[in-house]
């Protein structure tokens, strides 16, 4: 199942990510697509698909003047000289859901581009806004900077910035320095173990993708593993204590808790003059626990509220096939 | 030994007549209106819990222990120090407690002991169990079935309430429970107590009927981990037992105890609170027949500064004058006895026993303060019970695996 692009930027909305956007005429070049989106302010980016030797994929997204010279990516991504390639036209719909014309780093979101490397021009961080195409080269959106990389850890991704003109020479003394941007593994071929999981789409904001947005040390390599059954039956013990974490009430009100205090104590301080360190300790622990216990109590309530809706949709949605099968 | 402590002690409960005060899952009296803990602590066989014990919870669990440990509200146990010393080594338990729906409306003392449960679910993060006995209330209290598991949902909503984490908390009633893993568990047991053995501990004749002879096997179930097979299976079918209750439950549990090595199960631990005084003063348990005993949950804010202005058993003087000069007697005085479980801040509650007890602080003032830190706690419940719906209650009480139960 593929992302359309309502569905991504709606994706983009729900994660409060703000971007302008511009229709235009199917674009399948850069310049093409600069006629058009001038106003839009901000920097092109011109989008490769590519693909090694393994059959291991890749999108190199850079600025429309940054030379990228794909010999010595290869070598820097330890793939030997001349490892590097366009990938195979069919490989454009089939595994990142777009047409041609329409590389964005926006397909990421697709479960089938799990495996495909993403490598960022580091020229891009120093522009305000960065254009893409949002998985139709029919529309052009512009985001800043901080919202793309919001967007790209919302995938379970970390944002690789790449000095892709760099030449360092690439030898026993220096090992290439790309390396860790390959990925595990190629892609399942669409049609044999094409087992990619039914996407009840749009407000699919999985669990398992949050949770490794909270792994921000996690290297790049281990997000894009292929999902097969085997790894995600491995995965649940990373899973399960991320989650406890996440669904644990007293965490959860104390950091909220630490949050607001924090910034109310520095606003007031700031506004009284008063000094910080000559907070009542005594007083301030009382007013803390009373707001705790009545934090600590809402907030359960509202963990029982959740579990108890999906509780009873696991049950629905167990039941429903059965009782339509009846029919 | 076990056998023996329950012969001993059906001598004992013969005597309990003649004795000055009657603690039984029935009725709690005393004669002279205290209740002497040391003697009933002595007379049970259980342990104190003593200020060691107390640290070594702090220890354990990283944090200040309940201010019901510290006030010393829960003040009994059995075997307390093998739960502490297995979790120590890693070795996981899991809680049991449970409430007989005789009524619709709770006050703050049936709250108590859930409240202590709460604590220790969050503290040691480990499963729970609640036994709500709807088939108890049918036998003893004459209610129809329909009505005791009505009661059994309405009082669930209120256990919810108190704050229990639904991925380790599982509510069950005895009336829809029952089925295969609790019925064999309830019959091994029924094959290890004879019928003289639930006489001489719970006081029944033979003018009674069967099903109270029937139905202690029925509390003591809950305390073997096979009578849960969705939750404790695998490597938690032998899982230790802590229940957390009022004192006047130790019989069921001294029974229970005896019974559990013969089926190869552990001995259920046990740690025991003290009656919560009425507020007229110490004569016995809150009654949920007399509205004026207690502060019910259901309480508004007027209704608990009356209660507590009207009904509150003060210990301070007669007169302005005379309180002045003597100050108040802390021993006999029930709002301070209820600050003292209630008002968390250990600092706080010492200035007003010294200046409560020295005179400089007059009842009313005492009174206030009690008014505030209950109409907290009940206002905070009411919140809470506002927002459990039917559903919630369901899911609750749904025979389900609780995956993350440890985490």
């Amino acid at each position: 199942m593929a992302y359309t692009k309502d569905q991504l930027l709606a994706r983009l909305q729900e994660l409060k990510i703000e971007f302008s956007s511009c229709d235009h005429p199917a674009v399948m070049t850069v310049e093409e697509q600069a006629k058009y989106v001038g106003h839009l302010g901000g920097a092109c980016s011109k989008n490769l698909f590519l693909k090694d030797k393994k059959h291991r994929l890749y999108i190199v997204s850079a600025l429309v003047d940054t030379k990228v010279d794909l010999k010595i990516l290869s070598q820097r991504l330890g793939l030997g000289k001349g490892g590097l390639r366009m990938a195979p036209e069919e490989a454009l719909p089939e595994i990142l859901h777009v047409a041609l014309g329409s590389v964005t780093p926006f397909a990421l979101i697709n479960e089938s581009a799990r495996p495909v490397s993403l490598l960022l021009d580091k020229g891009f961080k120093s522009q305000q806004y960065w254009l893409f195409h949002p998985l139709t080269n029919e529309v052009t959106i512009a985001l800043t900077p901080s919202d793309f990389d919001k967007f790209l850890l919302s995938i379970g991704r970390e944002p690789a910035y790449v000095d892709l003109e760099a030449c360092p020479v690439v030898g026993k003394e220096n090992p290439p320095d790309l390396a860790h941007l390959v990925p595990d593994e190629a892609p399942n071929v669409p049609g044999g173990a094409d087992k990619v999981p039914p996407t009840s789409v749009p407000a699919q904001t999985n669990v398992a993708k949050d949770e490794k947005t909270k792994q921000p040390t996690e290297k790049f390599k281990e997000t894009s593993k292929v999902p097969k059954q085997k790894s995600e039956k491995d995965k649940p013990q990373i899973k399960v204590d991320v989650a406890a974490d996440t669904t644990n009430v007293e965490k959860f009100v104390e950091k909220v808790f630490e949050k607001v205090s924090s910034e109310f104590i520095s606003e007031l301080t700031k506004q009284s003059n008063a000094d910080k360190d000559n907070l009542n300790d005594h007083a301030f622990e009382g007013l803390k626990q009373r707001v705790c216990s009545d934090l600590l109590s809402m907030t359960m309530t509202l963990k029982n509220s959740v579990y108890t809706q999906g509780f009873h949709a696991g049950i629905e949605s167990t039941l429903y096939p059965l009782l339509n099968k009846r029919k | 030994m076990a056998s023996t402590a329950g012969e001993t002690l059906a001598a004992a409960e013969q005597k309990e007549g003649e004795e000055e005060q009657v603690i039984n899952p029935w009725e709690v009296s005393a004669k002279g209106g205290k209740i002497d803990y040391d003697k009933l602590v002595d007379k049970f066989g259980c342990q104190r819990l003593d200020q060691s014990l107390i640290d070594r919870f702090e220890r354990l669990t990283g944090r200040r222990a309940h201010v019901f440990l510290r006030r010393g509200l829960f003040f009994a146990h059995r075997d307390l120090s093998d739960i502490l010393d297995a979790y120590e080594k890693g070795e996981k338990f899991y809680l049991y407690t449970g409430r007989g729906p005789s009524s619709e409306s709770l006050h703050i003392g049936h709250l108590v002991p859930f409240m202590f449960t709460k604590y220790l679910q969050d503290v040691f993060k480990v499963p729970l169990v609640i036994q709500l006995t709807d088939d108890e209330k049918c036998m003893w209290k004459g209610l129809s079935v329909e009505e005791s598991e009505r009661l059994a949902r309405e009082n669930a909503k209120d256990i919810i309430a108190c704050g229990f984490d639904i991925e380790r908390t599982f509510i069950f009633a005895d009336f829809s429970y029952m089925s295969p893993p609790i019925y064999k568990n309830i019959v091994r047991i029924a094959n290890c107590v004879t019928g003289n053995k639930i006489v001489g501990i719970f006081g029944l004749t033979l003018e009674d009927y069967g099903g109270k002879f029937f139905f202690p096997y029925i509390q003591a179930a809950p305390s073997f981990p096979s009578t849960f097979p969705h939750i404790f299976s695998g490597k938690y079918s032998n899982l230790r037992c802590l229940i957390p209750c009022a004192i006047d439950q130790d019989p069921y549990f001294r029974m229970t105890r005896d019974v559990a090595p013969r089926l190869g199960y552990h001995k259920p631990s046990l740690i025991e609170s003290k009656f919560f005084p009425a507020l007229q003063g110490e004569s016995g348990k809150m009654s949920a027949s007399d509205p004026n005993s207690a502060i019910y949950v259901t309480d508004t804010l007027k209704d608990i500064k009356n209660k507590v202005n009207k009904y509150a058993f003060s210990g301070g003087q007669d007169t302005l004058e005379k309180q002045r000069k003597y100050g108040a007697n802390l021993e006999v005085d029930v709002p301070v006895k209820y600050l003292n479980f209630f008002l968390d801040d250990d600092v706080e509650l010492l200035s007003i026993r010294e200046k409560y007890g020295s005179g400089a602080m007059l009842t009313g003032e005492v009174k206030g303060r009690l008014i505030e830190v209950l109409s907290e706690i009940v206002e905070r419940h009411q919140r809470a019970r506002a927002a459990v719906t039917e559903e919630m209650v369901d899911a609750f009480m749904a025979v389900r695996p609780l995956p993350r139960m440890f985490h």
